[in-house]
């Protein structure tokens, strides 16, 4: 029995190594495009679901996680000639200049830095709770957003870094995807994970049972904001340029978005959601573009797509409370045996 | 050597003094009772001992060691295990995590093991799932090892509430009210159990109850509280004729 699912998900993992290989041939680069922005929304999703969903912190600073995941890496993969003709308005600080890295070590160093700010700004903001957590978070994301503006000779300030190498395609974008989801799934289902979720349960009886609340509490964050200073190094060297404008609220409320969506405490959820809401973000911007239908001429208004997000969002709170999954995992046992179970009763 | 001693702890909260100078000694494996008329300040004496207050004056010490003032999970982490008067289970989960979650403070393999799984950490976690449903037997509740917590009916999440408790491998047990919601044959059953629970697992067990049948049928000792002072002390026999209890329950003409 364990053996077959081990096998079943060798196999499912093939097939999507052999989808990501086929689509990198086939599609255009604008939908090569959209798919890996996919995948950065999945390992986006999943930090935020861990701490969100499976933790019950109800955090709002991933905007501000991802840009110094974005800006640590996009500064170590820019070489020293690139960076000076970057900072034309006031000349980079040496030493940021002179070190460089491959784009994976970036990556990393991006999410160890964003992990270790994140502890920083977790050991006072994680004494809070509920609305408060969420009002504090959110405000330290600002605060990262207004500093990285301010640092000209560290960041270029509000001309944000441009040529930056996009070397994230599918197979960085997916490759990491695929590593966090398995890291979510091992880590939820072992017992830190299932000491987070007694903590999202009851926290008085967590700590009853000796569960050091603020330990795990912050475990939870600091892997979290690991993750999204991952993903905004991702989107960093897909995109090509950041700068601070980038890393508003409104991308920790996309994030959300996805997670409430798919269901706050689901990793197959929050994967089906990624997957949705980045492609339909892009399939819904003939929207926004003037449209004629017949004698009707309606114009072009920016901003509709989100209307419709909105309405989506709303029909999902009412219909399904839970999100699309609820807190429910997609299981191979019950895959097999629904298949099974059909099968049999076409043979009888 | 008492397991615990309290040494003459009070609780004011802003002028309100919900305990005062409470003295309490419980030896190893004792059954010992707390008792009193509702707002006597019972539960706010396990609150202080367990570390969910901490007691305006006075010191807890468990085994000679003073902790007083250390947090909620330290306490457990020394060996104090406890129920809840309002069940505070895990609703969400699972019969089986909620015990296996309580196993979790003697866990020895950091979060990264758990995510490699590491063959320490697989062991590990086999020898808690092991202990686990063996703790679900032991309170029959092997059967419903799958069932989310909060589907179980009353009694049996009270007896849900006792084997995560155990699962801390306390040297003292909390029971805050575990015969409340009970029927009158539950109640009789939860007798049975607390001794087998106190034989078994070589538990001290401090239990708040209102229902004198059970208090009087298990305890060996019983501390009586009303408005926060200990207004007597002793076997079940002294306490039933104290007449300072008699009026604490009953009122005098």
């Amino acid at each position: 029995m364990r053996d077959r699912k081990k096998v079943l998900t060798l196999i499912f993992l093939l097939v999507t190594i052999i989808a990501v290989a086929v689509l990198n041939f086939t599609l255009d680069s604008y939908k090569l495009k959209i798919i890996t922005l996919c995948g950065i929304y999945i390992i986006l999703g999943l930090s935020m679901n861990l701490i969100n969903g499976f933790t019950g912190l109800f955090s709002l600073g991933h905007a501000g996680f991802m840009a110094v995941g974005a800006y640590v890496s996009a500064l170590l993969t820019m070489s020293p000639a690139l960076k000076d003709t970057v900072f034309y308005a006031a000349p980079i600080n040496p030493f940021i200049k002179m070190i460089q890295a491959p784009f994976p070590v970036a990556l990393l160093i991006g999410g160890i830095i964003t992990a270790i700010i994140a502890f920083l700004i977790g050991a006072p903001v994680l004494r809070l709770n509920d609305d408060y957590l969420a009002i504090a978070t959110l405000g330290f994301s600002e605060i990262i957003r207004v500093i990285l503006t301010n640092t000209q000779t560290l960041t270029n300030g509000s001309l944000g870094l441009k040529g930056i190498t996009r070397y994230t395609n599918m197979w960085w974008s997916w490759g990491i995807a695929i590593v966090t989801i398995f890291f979510m799934i091992w880590l939820v289902k072992g017992m830190y994970g299932k000491a987070f979720k007694a903590i999202r349960e009851d926290e008085i009886a967590a700590e009853a049972m000796g569960i050091n609340l603020f330990k795990h509490k912050i475990m939870s964050f600091v892997i979290g904001a690991f993750f999204a200073g991952i993903g905004g190094g991702l989107l960093g060297h897909l995109i090509g340029t950041i700068d601070p404008n980038m890393f508003r609220f409104v991308l920790t409320f996309n994030i959300l978005l996805i997670v409430v969506l798919g269901g706050i405490g689901s990793i197959t959820g929050t994967v089906i959601a990624a997957t949705a809401v980045t492609i339909l973000m892009e399939v819904l911007r003939f929207i926004e573009s003037p449209i004629s239908l017949g004698a009707i001429h309606i114009p072009g208004i920016p901003g509709m797509r989100m209307v419709i997000f909105s309405l989506m969002l709303m029909g999902v709170i009412l219909f399904y409370p839970k999100g699309l999954m609820g807190r429910n995992e997609f299981n191979w046992d019950y895959f097999i045996n629904k298949k099974f179970l059909k099968s049999k009763k076409k043979s009888v | 050597m008492a397991l615990l001693k309290t040494d003459n702890i009070t609780m004011q909260f802003s002028g309100l003094t919900a305990v005062s100078n409470l003295s309490i000694e419980i030896d190893s494996k004792e059954i010992i009772g707390l008792i009193g008329p509702n707002g006597a300040g019972k539960t706010t004496a396990f609150n202080m001992i367990t570390g969910v207050y901490k007691p305006t004056t006075g010191d807890v010490y468990y085994n000679d060691t003073n902790i007083t003032g250390l947090k909620a999970h330290e306490i457990t982490h020394y060996g104090i295990g406890r129920t809840f008067q309002n069940i505070r289970l895990f609703k969400e989960l699972t019969v089986l995590d909620n015990v296996i979650i309580a196993n979790h403070l003697r866990l020895k393999s950091n979060l990264m093991e758990s995510v490699i799984r590491t063959s320490r950490y697989r062991k590990e976690e086999k020898h808690i799932y092991e202990k686990s449903m063996s703790l679900l037997v032991d309170l029959g509740l092997e059967d419903l090892k799958d069932e989310k917590s909060s589907n179980l009916p009353y009694g049996k999440q009270r007896r849900l509430e006792i084997a995560r408790a155990l699962a801390t491998d306390p040297k003292l047990l909390l029971l805050d009210e575990p015969a409340a919601g009970m029927n009158p044959q539950e109640s009789i059953e939860l007798m049975g159990l607390i001794r087998e629970i106190r034989d078994k697992f070589n538990v001290a067990i401090l239990m708040i109850e209102h229902h004198m049948q059970v208090v009087m049928g298990v305890c060996e000792r019983i501390y009586v509280l009303d408005y926060g002072v200990t207004i007597a002390q002793g076997v079940p026999d002294e306490i039933k004729n104290d007449p300072k209890v008699i009026e604490a329950y009953l009122g005098v003409d």
